[in-house]
């Protein structure tokens, strides 16, 4: 379905008349004279990105757990433990099976009394009161962002916008493969997709730790109305 | 709110806050932290020039073809089933966002933080309607729940307030009954709003910034709560300043570099959002109706002019942590919600000199604001330019101004006069003068020096000190 547009014509008729010309309708992507972000990180490897992310994680006030598939399934084992267990929230997403946690969280978890609910893209209104109570809610980065320590989420059916940030607490997995210098590698990726006539997540997630606020007297308070906690998993798959 | 936050005169809210203790240490110690944190990141990052510089001329490029990229994005929102409303003034866009809300029957309406809501006065035009707003960032929510205080700093709005006046708000209209806290307190608005994220109608937001290429717009948060008031209610406002603008990702990935390290010294902030359309097929969350509000509200008037570059602002206030003004008044002096020099820019532009008149002269014209503008906006020349223009052409000069400037021009154009002046001025003052300054003047001196000295002047005139001096010369 295509939306409305009303009183453009005039709006932007006098935008261009006090820009004192007619209005524009072609114009080309500009060329920047200045590129510094293109310096960030520049030559690192996957091994000194992954060093960089890190130690940006105790800026940001986030657990960061390294792993690989083998351990993999141990080490969610022990935070969502950590965390207290109880109720867990998860995107309905392939890769959990490709990473071998299918038998932790549909046989493991259960015995031990913890519910695992998996996002139902026919069932919108229990998806949302199931994040609401989940203890945990877990999602998985697309792209991750060294520098900052940031993980890139992308909503669709089966991954809803609401298990990164109702639950109290947020684990997000991290394959290596997916850390890069900063959000211009990100947002150069996101634009290719666009410019290759694909159609963007409605929603995209720059994620740098639980949420906080210092509105208080400039005091930090971490966990506000996002998640109160977060740890990321980092999958070593490369 | 409307843009105009005060009814007092300049001069008698400048009085009441420099009384204001806790909030001139608050304030002190902000503007410390936030520029110590800002530096810090800018040295990290390094070339940080040319950031600014990269920064800039994105924001030049798109005000001088603003036009095309408003078109641009209208298309591309619309393409993603958003409706698109351009609205040349305040009244236009509220009607708008009301005519929404009636056909929601719309009871409660959730909103993330946005300035240009505040300068439209849009809660107000709902609360109209009767239906319940309820603001969500925790330094908006405080003040919304504190009467509807204005804000007092565009990054953190309750900034002026202490602890333990936030626990006697929530204590005095809702009863709270824990401590002071601040851990307490959020966790006890977490639980709070929770409530009302899942009950609402209708989610207002404003926008970082819009992205032309793909119809996107991007929010900029840590607390999370822009993504609650965009997820769970179904239907989603966004209102924009027409100005907000990138051409593509890119560009918006640098300008929220410079903004979360200008505004709170963070490489990024917890929340970056970018949200386009509606929600897609299968999608449990998200808004089904979308709507973008693009405002005008007197930005076009100031496009094309020598004010142009004020458009550029992305409203990291980091001009607001480096003016000592700022430091000296608090917020609430400008009488506008948005304060510290790109106020002073700003609030005249949109709001009309009648009622801003004063604020270019609440600038020591130092240029800190300059030198910490991301975007490299000359705001301490667009100050001076007010001044020039209320002078010249307005003629709203402030009235102690003009009368000191007319004593001048008379006393400085005839020598007898101003001889006699300067002559004058040392045994006139003498009984202000201790140790060679003035601290409570007369006059015309009497606002000056009660916040600081003024040097006393000196016993011998300059010409008079000139006349011996050549004599002096002469004999040797």
């Amino acid at each position: 379905m295509t939306g409305t547009i009303q009183h453009r014509d005039t709006f932007l008729e006098n935008i261009a008349q006090q820009l004192g010309r007619s209005p524009i309708t072609e114009l080309p992507h500009p060329t920047w004279q200045y590129q510094p972000q293109n310096r960030v990180l520049k030559d690192a490897t996957k091994d000194e990105l992954l060093e960089v992310f890190i130690k940006q994680c105790a800026n940001i006030h986030t657990n960061i757990v390294i792993s690989d598939r083998t351990k993999l399934a141990h080490d969610l084992q022990s935070v969502v433990d950590h965390y207290g267990g109880k109720s867990v929230i998860t995107w309905k997403d392939d890769r959990f099976q490709v990473y071998g946690l299918s038998e932790l969280m549909t046989e493991k978890w259960p015995q031990a009394n913890i519910q695992l609910y998996e996002w139902n893209t026919q069932q919108p209104e229990e998806n949302i009161r199931q994040a609401e109570k989940a203890n945990i809610g877990i999602t998985i980065s697309e792209m991750t962002l060294a520098e900052s320590g940031t993980a890139v989420l992308f909503s669709s059916k089966n991954q809803g916008r609401s298990v990164s940030f109702l639950p109290e607490k947020s684990i997000i997995l991290i394959p290596k493969s997916t850390i890069v210098p900063r959000m211009t590698q990100a947002a150069r990726w996101i634009r290719e997709k666009i410019r290759n006539g694909e159609k963007i997540p409605s929603c995209i997630n720059f994620i740098t730790g639980p949420s906080n606020s210092a509105d208080i007297e400039m005091i930090l308070i971490v966990g506000v109305h996002g998640p109160i906690q977060a740890t990321y998993i980092v999958i070593e798959d490369c | 709110m409307s843009m105009k936050t005060s009814n007092d005169r300049f001069h008698d809210r400048v009085t009441k806050e420099l009384e204001n203790q806790f909030m001139r240490g608050a304030v002190s110690s902000a503007q410390d932290r936030f520029q110590t944190r800002r530096l810090q990141q800018a040295q990290e990052l390094g070339h940080w020039e040319e950031w600014r510089s990269h920064g800039e001329e994105i924001r030049k490029h798109v005000l001088e073809n603003l036009d095309y990229y408003l078109y641009q994005l209208s298309e591309n929102v619309a393409k993603r089933g958003g409706h698109v409303f351009f609205a040349q003034t305040a009244q236009e866009a509220t009607a708008y966002i009301q005519g929404i809300a009636k056909k929601k029957n719309a009871a409660k309406i959730v909103k993330s933080k946005s300035m240009v809501t505040e300068e439209i006065n849009l809660n107000a035009a709902l609360e109209e309607l009767g239906c319940e707003v309820i603001e969500t960032d925790l330094g908006e929510y405080i003040l919304q729940v504190a009467d509807h205080e204005p804000p007092s700093h565009i990054v953190a709005p309750a900034l002026h307030k202490n602890k333990e006046q936030i626990r006697d708000v929530f204590k005095d209209k809702q009863g709270y009954t824990q401590t002071e806290k601040p851990e307490e307190l959020a966790l006890y608005v977490r639980e709070k709003l929770r409530h009302e994220y899942l009950t609402a109608d209708i989610g207002i937001t404003g926008c970082n910034f819009a992205i032309a290429e793909s119809g996107s717009i991007t929010l900029v948060t840590n607390e999370g709560n822009a993504d609650l008031v965009t997820a769970l209610p179904k239907t989603q406002v966004t209102v924009m300043g027409m100005e907000r603008i990138v051409p593509t990702f890119e560009e918006m990935e640098v300008l929220v570099s410079l903004l979360t390290r200008s505004a709170v010294g963070q490489k990024l902030t917890s929340y970056i959002t970018t949200l386009t359309g509606i929600k897609d097929e299968g999608d449990t969350d998200g808004p089904e109706e979308f709507h973008l509000v693009i405002v005008d509200n007197g930005r076009s008037s100031i496009l094309g002019g020598e004010f142009q570059p004020i458009l550029q602002c992305i409203r990291c206030a980091a001009c607001v942590n480096a003016c000592p003004v700022y430091r000296h008044v608090g917020g609430h002096t400008y009488g506008s919600i948005y304060s510290g020099p790109v106020g002073v820019v700003l609030s005249p532009l949109l709001g009309g000199y009648d009622d801003f008149k004063e604020l270019p002269y609440a600038s020591t014209l130092c240029g800190a604001c300059t030198d910490a503008c991301p975007v490299k906006i000359p705001l301490h020349q667009l100050i001076h330019r007010h001044r020039q223009v209320i002078v010249e052409q307005e003629g709203k000069a402030p009235v102690s101004e003009k009368l000191l400037m007319k004593a001048f021009g008379l006393g400085a154009s005839s020598p007898t006069l101003y001889k006699m002046a300067t002559k004058m001025a040392a045994p006139a003052m003498s009984p202000f003068t201790k140790n060679h300054t003035i601290s409570n003047g007369p006059g015309p001196l009497k606002a000056w020096t009660e916040a600081r000295d003024f040097p006393a002047p000196n016993k011998n005139s300059f010409r008079d000190w000139m006349k011996n001096r050549t004599k002096g010369d002469e004999q040797t």
